[in-house]
Formats: structure tokens, C-alpha cells, sequence
């Protein structure tokens, strides 16, 4: 298979522009003939299916949660990037572009990442058209802030809750075209496969969440934006439902999952408590704007923060990246915590924990200003954790947060199977071996409102309206194997149950594919993980039918996909021998510790295929060409 | 009885759970123990522990609905010891700590209880009531594209922190849980206040209030009465004046209508 990128001729500037007058167009009047079908209401799929609604395309939306505005977008924090340059302090679309690239340690693709700094402009202003509140100034105009891994402020913001206002702006958008009857919405509906009929992506295979009832929707194209996959690690700022299941059974039939090893670890989250705990609660990385980072000099000691003098302190990231200081991008920021903890200068009870530390911007700024910019999350971290962060500083460490990996697809957003596309974090493509902060947000809009409406029109544009029913036998069968799925898991009645099979996931995961790698620990995770998934097959305990509401059940079928994706997690990590964003392979680092890549080797994109059951995935390569930017050693210092 | 542990040691603990297998069929109350539960752990993880002892037992688990485990999403729905999201205030029933209890407790545990929010199983009930409202006219009409420069309108920012305050709503329905009228005003009220103050949202302010009000009506929601129980329970904080907005907006639209 020979991986096309589809990249547009012409010079970087210019390549969305040209592209966008040379694709075909549907016709305004037979829009109406072409259903498109949209899984998932996040910022990527709700932005998406309300702009085809309202471009006349007939859409479905689908989602796990109760209503569409659940989805886990609505849990980010700390803002959304855009090239605006309102501060007049430097910015530009290439400046972002070339943070972005540089960020992901040269390891995403020059021509989306250019494209996504293009319409991150028009984002902002569609979202404050719909009346999502963004932070002001008092002259009334927009304000901004910094995040990680660069030197302008391009962050907008809506106090610590992003996500929240700029996901109900597009469910405010979703809302009006399902009253126009533009789009039916299936909420508490999971899409268990995916149809294909003649090598094209014509539908899915859906169960509903109350009823158990197993249901065929037939359409001409399918958007995946089921959101990222960091639940492989059990712990994680995942929401609970988060799940892999549907960017997996499509890549069991066909779509190549691309850099599924590049998982983003996040500085600052609050530390694991004990072995109940059900997830990670992120503390906003904008907290590193005034928050300082430190831990004790000395190993071992245990006294309180606040009785530990200046001078006994290390803030190891200022000290370490004077430029950057406390603002490093993420994996920097993570594994410089991690190697403090391993140094044993952890602090807490459980020595897995580094201080971040507000008591100089309280006396600079004062509490109020203090709380106007934080007070949520400071409200947060104290509703967890029993401790007031204005009197003591926080304790956090990180956390699994955010893949970059995802299902592979060209420059149209257009996996390896025709007519369907991924988007929002579903996919792999703009953030490289490492995201930068604010740019998920920034990417799931602009996929879903100003990419995939030009590009999804190319496609319908050259194929037939004619329906496809869904007695057509391609349903029938799917239907049949989905059904046959849920009953094999009904039917096992063994002893151990689901979540005691996530926990022992995500441990592997963690210890041998999580911050720091090796190859002899990646080897040893694959066979638990074989082992581990052939337990879960004889042994998982499921109670109940499939026609009702049935949590375990649920459950059941995402961890199973988990525990065939980790295994392809760890042969990714195998197979890149150098370290990257990430991606952190303890044999290849500098001697200061930094990553170190091997651009000779590696400057691709691995995209693997799906063989069969417990057979090996075959990796293809598309290549990655820098035209643009020089590739180097990434310095923050 | 809620207030901080003192010793942090481990509780054992009496649940009292509203149990019932689907929409059609009538529940009732289960008792169960949980035992060894850390002070450290979440209402929800509370729950998890109940859970995987009754899977262990091939009984069942406890359904609930609960999604981000944040405070944010607005899945979780929990009745606890009669108050819509338990004992602490501003608090949502994912970010309730066990600390709030003690050793020896019995805890209540029901699902929301109003007429238009009919019990699916155990602890999880149909909300899609809201979003109905919300599509009766939660929104500005713009379609993507076509939209001025972001700074083109400079809002001041008292009016932009309050509309922001307005729009931190969950959409969870503890408010409606938690009047005894079973009305949904403070919920409603929090959309069209929003959107009446940003100036973006003016123009359609008459028909969008006329249209919410008038579904929210439909879908059988109760009257306001001005108890206030909605605001007091609410685990963000939306707050009454919303109420006060929404009636001079429904009153001033309904003499000026511009729906004929
Ligand atoms: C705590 C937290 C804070 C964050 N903060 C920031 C930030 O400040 N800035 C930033 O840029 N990024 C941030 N991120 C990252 C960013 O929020 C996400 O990457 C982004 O919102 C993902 O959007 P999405 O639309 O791709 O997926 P999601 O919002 O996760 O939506 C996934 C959708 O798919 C549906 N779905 C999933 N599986 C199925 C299935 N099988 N069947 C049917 N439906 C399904 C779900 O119901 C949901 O509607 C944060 C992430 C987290 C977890
Ligand atoms: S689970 Fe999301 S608000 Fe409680």
C-alpha cells in the first residue's frame, strides 16, 4: 500500500487556497441528497456535523453520553491557540505553524500544520459570533495568555473552562439544525463497526445504550471523531467513557492507525491517591504562568513546603530552561518531574509528586487577581485533595492526557478507507510526537468547521446519490458479527472482573510504555498483554443481558479493544528506535537527558495495518519532507 | 454529619439504593454495606467499590450516569440523603469526597425524581427534556463562515464575566430535582441570559425566550414559585438573578412580540 498524503502542489502559503478552488463542489440543490453520518459531538464532531447541517447535507450524529454537549471537550481547561497577533507582540500564522511543527518534535506533516495555523484565525471569531464568552479586557476587547512551548500570548480563554464554552457553542450550532431537522441526533448510541460496501466507508453498526437494541445507519460518508484513546492506560484525564472502540474496529477493517506510541504525558495533573482511583483530574497547564515548579534540594526531605527556606529549593525547570523557565512544552515538563521523582525528591506521601507553587504571584498580584484567573481550578484542587493551594502548593504529577496517535489520514482527513474520515483527536495529524497546549481545541474546530466541509464535497461530488439500504447483505452481516461479539462476551461468565482487567492494562502500559521506555521493557509488556487479553477472554465476568442497560457490558467492549490496541502502542514504541516529543526511549537520549531523534531514520509517520487476530501489523511509512523549517535539536533553553 | 474526618481512617458504611430494572417496571429501595472505604475516595468511587463487590457476587451493578468525573460534564445525577448532588454545596456528586462523611453513616441514595426526567434504571434518568429546550432556541443563528473579526465588537467585560457566569451551566438538572414544583426556570434562565446580555444575541432575544419558555412548558416542566431551592443546590453556582432576567425578557417579549 503506498501511503498519499495528498498534499497540494505549490508553495506552503498557498496550498489551502489552491486547494479549496480546485475540489470539486457539490451543487447547493443536491447537497440534500447526501447523508453523511458523524460520530461524535465534541468540539471535531459537533462543529462538523452542524456545518454540513447548514451546508444542506443530510447529517446523523451519534454519541455515547445522554446529550451531545457531554462530550469530553467540555472538560478542557486552558484555552484555545490563534495566529490574531491581538497583542501585536510577534505572532503570525508561520510563527504558530513553526511552533507547532517544533513542538512536535518534526514529526507531523508541514502542509496540515500550516492550514490548522491558517484557520485557527477564523475559529475566534466564529465562536464569539455564537456567544461564547471568551475572557475581556476592560477596553472590552479580547484578552489572551501563554502556554507551553512558546514566547507570544495567543491563548484565548474563558476563565478556566475553554472547552465547556466553546463545546456549547457548537452544540448551540448542533441544536439548531437538529430543530431544523438537518440533523438527528442519537444520543446514548455507540458505533460498534463500520460498514463497507464496494471498499467504501457506507455506514455503521450502532448499539443503544438503554435498550441494547442493535441498529444499521446507512449514509455516503462517515466522520470518526470518537475523540483519543488515552484510557489504554486505565488512569488517565480521560473522561470515563472515553474509548478507542470505534477508530479500532475501523481500523480493523481496513484504515491504517498511525504513531499509535505518541501519547502525551501532562505535567500537572493531581497525584494518584490510592488503588480505587477511577481517573486523573488535570490541573490547567495555564497554571504554569505563574505557578512555579520545584522540589526540594536535599533527597528525602520531608518537611513542609512552607517551612522549606528559598535557597533549599529547586525549581529545576528555571533552572534548567532559563528561556522557557516553568514553561516548557509538556513532555519536557513531565519527564523533568519524573526524574526528580526517581532522584527521590518527590514530595507528598507517595514520593510520586513535585510542588507547584503560587506563593510569589499571590504577594506580586494579590489573592483576587490570583483567584480571578484560577479560581475555579484552585476550587478544584481543593474539593480532591482536602488542601487550600492559596495557602500550600499544590502537589501534582502526570498524567497519561492526550494521543497524538490516531487513525491515519490524508491531507482531506480521509483514512485509508474512501469516504472515511477522522478528525478532532481521532486522528494523528497535526501535532506531531507532542502537542502543545491549546492546540486540541484549536484543531478539533478547525477540522470540523472550516476543513472537512470543503474536503467531504470533493468526494460526494464524484460518487452517485443512490442509497444504500441497509438490508443490503453488507449490513446484515456486520449487524450479525456485532451481535455475535456481544454474545461471545455475554457467554464467557468467568471470574475477574472488567475493571481489575483495565487496572492490570494500564499498569503495563504505564510502567513500560508510558514516560520512559526501553526495548527490553516494551518486549516484556507485548507478552503481558498477550497474556492478559487471552485471560480476559476466558475469564472476564459479565452479569446481565445484552437488551438493557448494562454498564458491564459496556465496559466489557471497550476494554477489549484497549487490550488489542496497547499491544499495537507497544510494537510502535519497538519500532522507533530514538526519542522523540513523547516518545522517550531511555536508550536514545543526550547526555543531558533531552531527546534524542534520529532524523535519518525515523522521519515518518508509521502507520500500521490491521493482519487478523494476534497477527503482525504491518507497518507502512509516509515519509515526511521539511521544506519549510530546518529540522533541529529541539532547545528551550 | 457531613464534616471533615478527623482521622481519616477507614469507614464502613449503609447504602440505601433505589433500585429498578428499567422504564416500565416499579423499584424500590436495596440495603448494602460497603466496607473499608478511604476518606480519599470519591462519592463515585464509593460506588465502584459497591459495584465490583455485587459483580463479584454476579448480582447486578448499581447503574448511574457519570461520564467526565470532574464537575463538568453534567452526567452525574445523584440524590444523596434527599439533596440533588449530597451534602456539600457547589458541589457536583463526582467531586463529593468521603471525607464529607463518617464512619458508621447510612446513606440515601436516589435517582433524580420530576416528571419529565422518567427513571431509565436504577440511578439514571432521561434528561433529553433539556435539549429540547435548548433546541427550541438556545442559540444565535449563525451559520459557519461569513462572521465579523472577533474584536470587531468590544463587550464590556462586566457584562462578558457575567454572561460567562451565566454560561457555566452543566445542563445536570439538579435544579429541577431539587424544586419541589419540579420546574426547570433556573435552567432556562441561565441560556437566555447569556445570550440576552452579549450583544450577538439581542436580535433574536424575543423569539428565543418565547420559544424556550414555550417548550419548557411542553415538556411538562413545573411553575416557578420563587423558593430558590434550584439556586441553593445548584453545584455551579448559577444564581436567582438569572430567574429575574428571564421573566422581564419573557414579559417584555410577549407585549412586543415579533412572533406572529
Ligand atoms: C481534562 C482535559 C483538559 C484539556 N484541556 C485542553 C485545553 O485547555 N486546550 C486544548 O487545546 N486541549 C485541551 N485538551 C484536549 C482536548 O480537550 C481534546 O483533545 C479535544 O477536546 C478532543 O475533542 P474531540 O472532539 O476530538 O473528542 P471528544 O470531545 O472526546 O468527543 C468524543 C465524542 O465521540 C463520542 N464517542 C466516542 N466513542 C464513541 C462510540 N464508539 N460511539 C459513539 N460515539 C462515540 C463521544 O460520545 C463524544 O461525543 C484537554 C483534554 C482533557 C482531557
Ligand atoms: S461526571 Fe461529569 S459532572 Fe460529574
Amino acid at each position: 500500500m503506498i501511503l498519499d498524503s495528498k498534499i497540494p502542489d505549490g508553495p506552503l502559503a498557498e496550498k489551502w487556497d489552491r486547494h479549496k478552488f480546485n475540489v470539486k463542489l457539490v451543487n447547493p440543490a443536491n447537497k440534500r441528497k447526501y447523508d453523511i453520518i458523524v460520530v461524535g459531538t465534541g468540539l471535531a464532531g459537533a462543529s462538523a456535523a452542524a456545518t454540513l447541517a447548514e451546508l444542506g447535507y443530510n447529517v446523523k450524529a451519534f454519541c455515547y453520553q445522554d446529550s451531545p454537549r457531554r462530550a469530553h471537550s467540555i472538560a478542557a481547561q486552558g484555552g484555545i491557540n490563534a495566529a490574531k497577533n491581538y497583542q501585536n507582540d510577534g505572532d503570525s500564522v508561520f510563527r504558530l505553524f513553526y511552533d507547532t511543527i517544533k513542538g512536535g518534535d518534526y514529526r507531523a506533516r508541514e502542509a496540515n500544520v500550516y492550514r490548522l495555523a491558517q484557520v485557527s484565525v477564523n475559529i475566534i471569531d466564529q465562536c464569539v459570533a455564537q456567544g461564547v464568552p471568551f475572557a475581556r479586557e476592560y477596553g472590552g476587547l479580547l484578552a489572551n495568555r501563554s502556554f507551553g512551548g512558546a514566547q507570544v500570548s495567543r491563548t484565548f480563554y474563558a476563565r478556566g473552562q475553554t472547552g465547556q464554552q466553546l463545546l456549547l457553542g457548537a452544540y448551540s450550532a448542533l441544536n439548531r439544525q437538529i430543530a431544523y431537522g438537518k440533523v438527528k441526533m442519537y444520543p446514548r448510541t455507540e458505533m460498534l463497526d463500520l460498514v463497507m460496501v464496494d471498499g467504501k466507508a457506507r455506514g455503521i453498526i450502532t448499539r443503544h445504550l438503554v435498550t441494547g437494541k442493535i441498529e444499521s445507519h446507512s449514509a455516503h460518508a462517515v466522520i470518526l471523531a470518537t475523540g483519543g484513546y488515552g484510557n489504554v492506560f486505565y488512569l488517565s484525564t480521560n473522561a470515563m467513557g472515553s474509548n478507542a472502540t470505534a477508530a479500532w474496529r475501523a481500523h480493523k477493517k481496513g484504515a491504517l492507525f498511525a504513531n499509535p506510541c505518541f501519547t502525551q504525558i501532562h505535567p500537572t495533573c493531581i497525584p494518584v491517591s490510592g488503588g480505587y482511583q477511577s481517573k486523573l483530574t488535570l490541573m490547567s497547564e495555564s497554571l504554569r504562568n505563574d505557578g512555579r515548579v520545584w522540589v526540594p534540594k536535599a533527597v528525602g526531605d520531608n518537611r513542609n513546603p512552607n517551612d522549606i527556606p528559598e535557597d533549599e529549593r529547586d525549581y529545576f525547570l528555571e533552572r534548567k530552561y532559563p528561556s522557557f523557565g516553568n514553561l516548557v512544552p509538556r513532555d519536557v515538563a513531565s519527564r523533568n518531574a519524573k526524574l526528580a521523582c526517581d532522584e527521590g525528591r518527590g514530595v507528598g506521601t507517595t514520593k510520586l509528586a513535585v510542588y507547584l507553587d503560587f506563593a510569589d504571584v499571590i504577594k506580586r498580584d494579590g489573592v483576587n487577581t490570583v483567584s480571578q484567573k484560577y479560581g475555579n481550578l484552585f476550587e478544584m484542587y481543593e474539593k480532591i485533595t482536602g488542601e487550600n493551594p492559596y495557602t500550600q502548593p499544590m502537589r501534582i504529577y502526570p498524567a497519561v492526557h492526550y494521543t497524538m496517535g490516531g487513525l491515519w489520514v490524508d491531507y482531506n482527513l480521509m483514512t485509508t478507507i474512501p469516504g472515511l474520515y477522522a478528525t478532532g483527536e481521532c486522528n494523528f495529524s497535526d501535532h506531531g510526537a507532542n502537542r502543545l497546549g491549546a492546540s486540541a481545541l484549536m484543531q478539533g474546530l478547525a477540522d470540523g468547521y472550516f476543513v472537512i466541509p470543503y474536503t467531504i464535497g470533493d468526494y460526494l461530488a464524484q460518487m452517485p446519490a443512490a442509497r444504500v439500504e441497509t438490508t443490503h447483505p453488507a449490513f446484515k452481516e456486520a449487524e450479525t458479527a456485532v451481535r455475535a461479539d456481544v454474545d461471545r462476551l455475554l457467554n464467557i461468565n468467568g471470574s475477574r472482573t472488567v475493571d481489575d482487567f483495565h487496572k492490570a492494562l494500564g499498569h503495563i502500559m504505564w510502567d513500560y510504555c508510558g514516560m520512559a521506555r526501553n526495548a527490553e521493557g516494551l518486549q516484556f509488556a507485548k507478552q503481558e498483554i498477550r497474556k492478559l487479553r487471552e485471560e480476559f477472554w476466558k475469564d472476564v465476568k459479565i452479569v446481565g443481558v445484552n437488551e438493557e442497560l448494562n454498564v458491564t457490558l459496556e465496559k466489557a467492549a471497550r476494554v477489549a479493544d484497549f487490550l488489542e490496541l496497547g499491544e499495537l502502542m507497544v510494537d510502535d514504541a519497538l519500532n522507533r528506535n530514538e526519542s522523540c516529543g513523547g516518545h522517550f526511549r531511555e536508550e536514545y537520549q543526550t547526555p543531558e537527558n533531552e531527546a534524542l531523534r534520529d532524523d535519518e531514520n525515523y522521519t515518518y509517520v508509521a502507520a500500521w495495518e490491521y493482519t487478523g487476530a494476534n497477527q503482525p501489523a504491518v507497518l507502512h511509512k509516509e515519509e515526511l519532507k521539511f521544506e519549510n523549517v530546518k529540522l533541529t535539536q529541539r532547545s528551550y533553553k | 454529619m457531613a464534616g471533615n474526618n478527623p482521622n481519616s481512617k477507614p469507614m464502613n458504611l449503609t447504602l440505601k439504593i433505589w433500585r429498578q430494572k428499567n422504564f416500565q417496571s416499579a423499584g424500590k429501595m436495596e440495603t448494602y454495606q460497603v466496607k473499608d472505604i478511604s476518606p480519599e475516595m470519591s462519592f463515585l468511587e464509593m460506588m465502584d467499590v459497591l459495584n465490583e463487590d455485587l459483580l463479584r457476587q454476579g448480582i447486578d451493578p448499581v447503574a448511574f450516569d457519570h461520564d467526565c468525573r470532574e464537575g463538568i460534564c453534567g452526567m452525574c445525577s445523584l440524590y444523596i440523603n434527599g439533596r440533588a448532588h449530597g451534602p456539600e454545596r457547589g458541589t457536583t456528586t463526582c467531586q463529593l469526597h468521603m471525607r464529607k462523611f463518617n464512619d458508621g453513616d447510612t446513606i440515601t441514595i436516589e435517582p433524580w425524581r420530576a416528571g419529565p426526567f422518567p427513571v431509565l434504571k436504577d440511578l439514571c434518568v432521561d434528561r433529553s427534556a433539556m435539549d429540547r429546550i435548548q433546541q427550541a432556541g438556545g442559540y444565535i443563528s449563525v451559520n459557519t463562515g461569513g462572521v465579523p473579526d472577533a474584536n470587531e465588537i468590544p463587550i464590556p467585560k462586566a457584562i462578558a464575566d457575567k454572561a460567562f457566569d451565566a454560561a457555566t451551566c452543566i445542563q445536570c438538572g439538579a435544579c429541577v430535582a431539587a424544586c419541589k414544583n419540579g420546574s426547570a426556570m433556573l435552567f432556562v434562565s441561565a441560556k437566555v441570559s447569556q445570550l440576552a446580555m452579549l450583544p450577538q444575541g439581542k436580535v433574536e432575544r424575543k423569539t428565543r425566550v418565547e420559544n424556550m419558555v414555550a417548550q419548557m412548558d411542553k415538556e411538562g416542566f413545573g411553575a416557578c414559585t420563587n423558593i430558590g431551592s434550584c439556586a441553593a443546590e445548584c453545584p455551579v453556582g448559577i444564581s436567582l438573578e438569572n430567574i429575574a432576567m428571564l421573566n422581564r425578557e419573557y414579559i417584555n417579549a410577549t407585549f412586543t412580540s415579533e412572533n406572529v
